[in-house]
């Protein structure tokens, strides 16, 4: 068995596909440095001019909610209909406000 | 790229679905098989049944390991493509290959066990890999052949898992497929190149091809449904969308009328058209051969076991290295910070 204290970090991918867009999460790879992982990133995801920029961040530096909380924290949102353009009618001759 | 129905591919002791322990644990699954109902996606880190981890670890590193192994009998080529451009074409695939690999591999990590522990598995020979691959690349033709047929047994079976209900795996499908038809394509224009251009041996190169590749290609989907005893659990948990057989029908009904275009015949004298079925009937598979070359007596498998092992170990001075640079570096910032 392969000594794990040996695998090279994990990286996350993000990857602008144009300029003006949002870099956007792509996928992950394994890197020795940050160097290595920017150049690994091009040739993994951008063979195809997927990209104009791209970001890595080691994986273990992201920090995530939890899925077990997901209700808890994202539900409370779903009452509020209020926050919505469309929950207002408004007369025809103003709607496209 | 190529799979086949792994999950015909034997077992790893301590499968099977476990009792149900806890009332927790009962609500947890009863949670999990209404979200698999309602066909949502299951995400890394929500909960799971320790089986469909399992089974889902075993099919995608099984995946990723077929995608990594079949890069070497294409790389075979490359050296001795007939020009430069089919060189440039057959480098950007079996890199292509090379990155199918990663994406399915970091997929299965996010289940819970690390790139090293799945060549591990690859190295030792506890892992399986597609059986297709485990056949030699006698001439250039099999380059254009791999990429019609192999690679398009591959899609037909890909394209379902896009819907796969493990979403990190249904992710690296949606890029893997968007990135395989040109992996067909440039096939079977290779072989057109050939049929159309080539000289009275050229064509008989085509033929010949053809002639060793057409059974293991429609072998890959696996074996029939009757004998597919994981299948239906599979299909439950929707990790699997269309069983073997439907898949198998579909690819072998879209090669003919390919084969007709491109001007070889396919070496079964019972392929006919079924007008009832409106579906094409084929002759008896050779199960006993798929299932030789899946438990490692296939012409190759020693070969393109002993090329993998060889390569991770002649590279793992590579990889210490640069780990080391990497901490010396750290080290030197932190300094240079003080």
């Amino acid at each position: 068995m392969s000594d794990i204290n040996k695998e090279w970090p994990l990286w996350e991918v993000f990857v602008r596909s144009k300029a003006g867009l949002d870099h956007k999460h792509c996928g992950s790879l394994h890197a020795a440095d940050a160097k290595m992982a920017i150049q690994m990133a091009r040739d993994v995801y951008t063979r195809r001019q997927e990209g104009c920029s791209v970001w890595v961040v080691q994986s273990d530096q992201i920090v995530a909610s939890d899925p077990g909380d997901k209700d808890m924290y994202f539900d409370p949102a779903e009452d509020k209909v209020y926050r919505h353009p469309t929950f207002y009618q408004l007369p025809k001759a103003v709607d496209h406000m | 790229m190529y799979t086949q129905a792994m999950d015909t591919m034997g077992k790893e002791p301590g499968d099977g679905t476990k009792p149900v322990r806890s009332a927790d644990e009962m609500r947890l699954q009863e949670r999990f098989d209404e979200r698999i109902d309602a066909g949502d996606f299951i995400e890394a880190k929500d909960w799971m049944p320790d089986h469909y981890r399992k089974t889902l670890l075993r099919q995608i590193s099984q995946h990723a390991h077929s995608e990594i192994v079949g890069m070497l009998p294409e790389g075979n080529w490359i050296s001795r493509a007939p020009t430069l451009k089919r060189k440039a074409i057959l480098l950007a695939k079996v890199q292509d290959e090379g990155g199918h690999g990663l994406y399915l591999y970091a997929a299965a990590e996010t289940l819970g066990t690390s790139r090293d522990q799945m060549l591990d598995a690859l190295h030792t020979g506890k892992a399986k890999y597609s059986s297709i691959f485990n056949y030699p690349t006698l001439t250039w033709a099999d380059m254009g052949v791999i990429g019609w047929l192999v690679d398009g047994a591959a899609i037909m079976n890909q394209v379902p898992i896009c819907r796969c209900s493990y979403a990190p795996y249904a992710r690296a499908m949606i890029r893997i497929c968007r990135e395989e038809s040109f992996h067909q394509r440039q096939g079977y224009e290779a072989l057109l190149t050939m049929m159309q251009n080539g000289t009275q041996a050229q064509k008989e190169m085509v033929q010949d091809a053809v002639n060793r590749w057409w059974w293991p290609s429609i072998m890959m989907f696996g074996p029939p449904d009757d004998q597919s005893p994981n299948s239906a659990q599979s299909m439950r948990w929707g990790i699997k969308r269309v069983s073997n057989d439907e898949l198998r029908q579909k690819f072998i009904d879209a090669t003919v009328e390919q084969a007709k275009i491109l001007g070889v015949t396919l070496p079964d004298p019972d392929l006919k058209w079924n007008e009832q079925r409106q579906a094409h009937d084929h002759g008896p598979i050779d199960w006993e051969e798929f299932w030789r070359v899946i438990a490692g007596d296939g012409p190759c498998n020693r070969e393109r076991l002993g090329a993998r092992v060889k390569a991770w170990d002649d590279g793992a001075w590579v990889r210490e290295a640069a780990l080391a640079h990497s901490r010396k570096q750290q080290q030197r910032d932190i300094k240079e910070a003080a």
